[in-house]
């Protein structure tokens, strides 16, 4: 016999999901289900399209992380015109890739994750929020408020808007950066680099007051995935795929990122439309990895930038690696948004950022393109082929989030057993596995290619049916 | 003025003007800085008053009318009004009509922020559609190695039909089908690029009032219409004839 309590919709995520509970007799949990209720189907309707509409087309899956999907669209249009894109393109597209992954990581952080952080798990659902934490830390308010600002501001300076810029194009970038935007993203960077300092400062010591969820979200061992390349540093635009295991040893090198189909996989749940990409030589479900900031923290040397050097060295000294508690993903982001202020203003003052060459044109040269990048939650895969005319036949993505599909499922499981039992159902307990998905900082409007808002309503249920317990939020 | 012309005078918003008889109503504002907005018209092509936007009040002989301004002649007396409540509400509904009609997405159109239908609609006021979208299922012809033929964004205003014809003397463009099912087609409906009428010049993309007709190689919002021929050559071709 077993009662089901359901967290449905999932709140303070970006897209809609629902976790599903299962508990036996005695009140424990059994399963636990991340459900991802909502398809938009971007695969299918732009086929027939022509190639050159697909990064700005697919840069609409979602209002947070435009630039990642047009980043990795553009990538893959690249290798259907068979270009090389001039490299102050490249350096240019690395900035604005860079300033949304800091937009996007404020955002989490501050936003989303820092109600549970600064005002606890437990604290009242009504102030936990953005505006709880206006009023009660308005100085960590206003300074997500600002790194936000940062991030958002420069890819305004660079495309011309703040979401869904069309400037990044198949070929590089469709306009050069002019004398007057450089100089004002300079200016902004101290700014930036004082707030992020000050985060790195307050939050470690306050990672002593979550032992038990350091201990319980998604702690377990898995792989890890991300982009890498031949310095060892941080690479979030090119290079190859590298995979770790839990010990630490890299199972692969170096794998072309071209062909991902080679060893990933996709499954289907039937109770989500969200896939399950696996590692293929380990199999279903064994091949089970983590992407997104830990993860790239986990298989880098070192990030490559004198101050995130720092703050990573004092990360792993205290937290030797592989990381394996998803927990730190939120420390693993703060680290990530050092780096990106401090690799923007390195390639801002790159002497050849100002050249007027920022562009390739060319006919569609091959049929089949494939780009890869890493997106604030992770590595993306966008693949398309074309026919003869350059109209779309065929469009599949691996969108970041959903390369922890497995690991936000084991995740909530382990949180779950350790924080829900009994027959009443507390709501900090369910928050707390709410907080297991925010950890990973899920985009699922993108990775199901889903939108909207959500309230919050959790229902427990007896076996015959019956509503044993029932909570309501937003 | 050659002395042959005749001259007619009329009213126009309040404003006692004259004209040319062979002009329309539509010329005669526009020389005296009336606005009238339109789509199918472009200066340079002959009107065929397709897509009715220019439409007017024209009073005459104590009955009151609504034409359009770009095929109206001028008539001695007339009184027009420009702009009204009516003509306002008639306005917004046949653009509204247009983009229920077919598939127009702005947001991911080479021809976004230079539309001319997308111009109409923020200059009009339209923030929603209050009819049923359609969604048709309508084709891109991409055959050709420069174009594309986007029939999603088409409003029918057949510019590039008329361009063709008049001032390319190709007349590789023409309308198929009747009603929803209307669509331009190139030679008899072939593939673009099977059109061996067509010389490739590309003016027809140039007069596309939307997205509808564009050159390959363009993302999003990249495309930029150059109409400035037009008038030159239209003006070129009447002196030689």
């Amino acid at each position: 016999m077993t009662r089901r309590i359901e967290i449905n919709p999932v709140t303070r995520i970006e897209g809609h999901a629902m976790i599903s509970l299962h508990l036996d007799d005695a009140g424990l949990v059994q399963q636990a289900h991340l459900h991802v209720n909502q398809l938009r189907g971007f695969e299918q309707f732009c086929v027939g399209r022509p190639f050159y509409e697909m990064p700005a087309l697919m840069a609409r899956i979602c209002g947070i992380c435009p630039v990642s999907h047009l980043v990795a669209a553009s990538k893959a249009c690249d290798e259907l015109l068979a270009v090389q894109v001039p490299p102050t393109a490249a350096k240019l597209r690395r900035i604005m890739n860079l300033a949304q992954i800091i937009q996007s990581h404020a955002l989490n952080f501050f936003h989303l994750s820092s109600p549970d952080l600064l005002l606890g798990m437990d604290s009242d659902p009504t102030q936990r929020n953005l505006f709880g934490l206006l009023q009660s830390h308005p100085e960590r308010a206003r300074d997500g408020i600002r790194l936000r600002q940062f991030g958002q501001q420069i890819i305004e300076l660079l495309g011309g808007k703040r979401i869904h810029p069309g400037w990044v194009v198949p070929g590089g970038v469709n306009e050069p950066l002019s004398k007057a935007h450089r100089e004002q993203m300079l200016g902004m960077v101290p700014d930036a680099l004082a707030i992020i300092e000050r985060t790195l400062t307050w939050f470690p010591p306050l990672l002593d007051q979550f032992s038990a969820e350091i201990q319980t979200f998604g702690n377990f061992p898995s792989l890890f995935v991300g982009l890498a390349n031949h310095q060892g540093t941080l690479e979030h635009y090119d290079g190859g795929i590298r995979v770790m295991d839990s010990a630490g040893n890299n199972i692969a090198q170096w794998l072309e990122p071209n062909h991902y189909a080679d060893y990933i996989g996709e499954a289907v749940e039937p109770d989500s439309y969200l896939k399950s990409p696996y590692y293929k030589p380990l199999g279903y479900p064994d091949g089970m990895y983590r992407v997104g900031p830990l993860a790239r923290l986990n298989l880098v040397d070192r990030c490559g930038t004198p101050r995130a050097d720092a703050a990573f060295a004092t990360f792993t000294a205290s937290h030797p690696r592989p990381v394996l508690s998803s927990f730190h993903y939120h420390y693993a982001r703060l680290i990530e948004i050092l780096y990106g202020i401090e690799q923007i203003e390195l390639l801002l003052n790159d002497p050849d950022i100002l050249s007027e060459h920022v562009r390739a044109f060319a006919e569609p040269n091959r049929s089949e393109g494939i780009g890869v990048s890493e997106a604030p939650r992770g590595t993306l895969i966008h693949h398309y082929r074309i026919d003869g005319q350059g109209l779309v036949t065929y469009a599949n993505m691996i969108i970041a989030s959903g390369n922890n599909n497995l690991a936000m499922n084991r995740g909530i499981l382990q949180a779950a057993r350790h924080f829900v039992h009994g027959t009443e159902i507390k709501e900090g307990m369910l928050n707390r596995v709410e907080a297991v998905i925010r950890a990973f900082d899920p985009c699922l409007s993108c990775s199901t290619h889903a939108a909207g808002a959500m309230p919050f309503h959790i229902c427990l249920h007896a076996p015959d049916g019956s509503l044993l317990h029932e909570l309501w939020r937003g | 003025m050659p002395s042959s012309v005749r001259v007619k005078t009329l009213r126009i918003d309040d404003l006692d003007v004259a004209g040319d008889e062979q002009q329309t109503i539509f010329d005669v504002a526009i020389e005296h800085d009336i606005p009238i907005p339109t789509l199918c018209h472009l200066d340079g092509l002959g009107a065929v008053g397709a897509c009715r936007m220019c439409l007017v009040e024209v009073t005459n002989a104590n009955q009151t009318r609504l034409q359009p301004a770009c095929a109206t002649p001028i008539e001695e007396g007339m009184q027009i009004v420009t702009n009204s409540p009516r003509l306002q509400e008639y306005r917004r509904m046949i653009l509204e009509l247009l983009f229920a009609e077919g598939n127009h997405v702005c947001a991911v159109c080479v021809s976004n922020g230079h539309c001319e239908l997308q111009g109409l609609a923020q200059s009009v006021g339209m923030t929603h559609v209050r009819f049923p979208y359609h969604y048709p299922q309508r084709s891109v012809d991409a055959s050709h190695r420069r174009f594309v033929v986007d029939h999603n964004r088409c409003v029918l205003c057949t510019r590039c039909v008329r361009v063709c014809d008049e001032i390319e003397g190709a007349h590789t463009w023409d309308l198929m089908g009747a009603s929803s099912q209307t669509q331009v087609v190139t030679d008899l409906n072939q593939p673009w690029a099977e059109a061996e009428t067509c010389t490739g010049c590309g003016k027809c993309i140039h007069v596309c009032p939307t997205g509808a007709l564009f050159e390959k190689g363009h993302s999003v919002a990249e495309m930029h219409k150059r109409r400035q021929f037009l008038p030159y050559l239209r003006a070129m071709r009447e002196r030689e004839l």
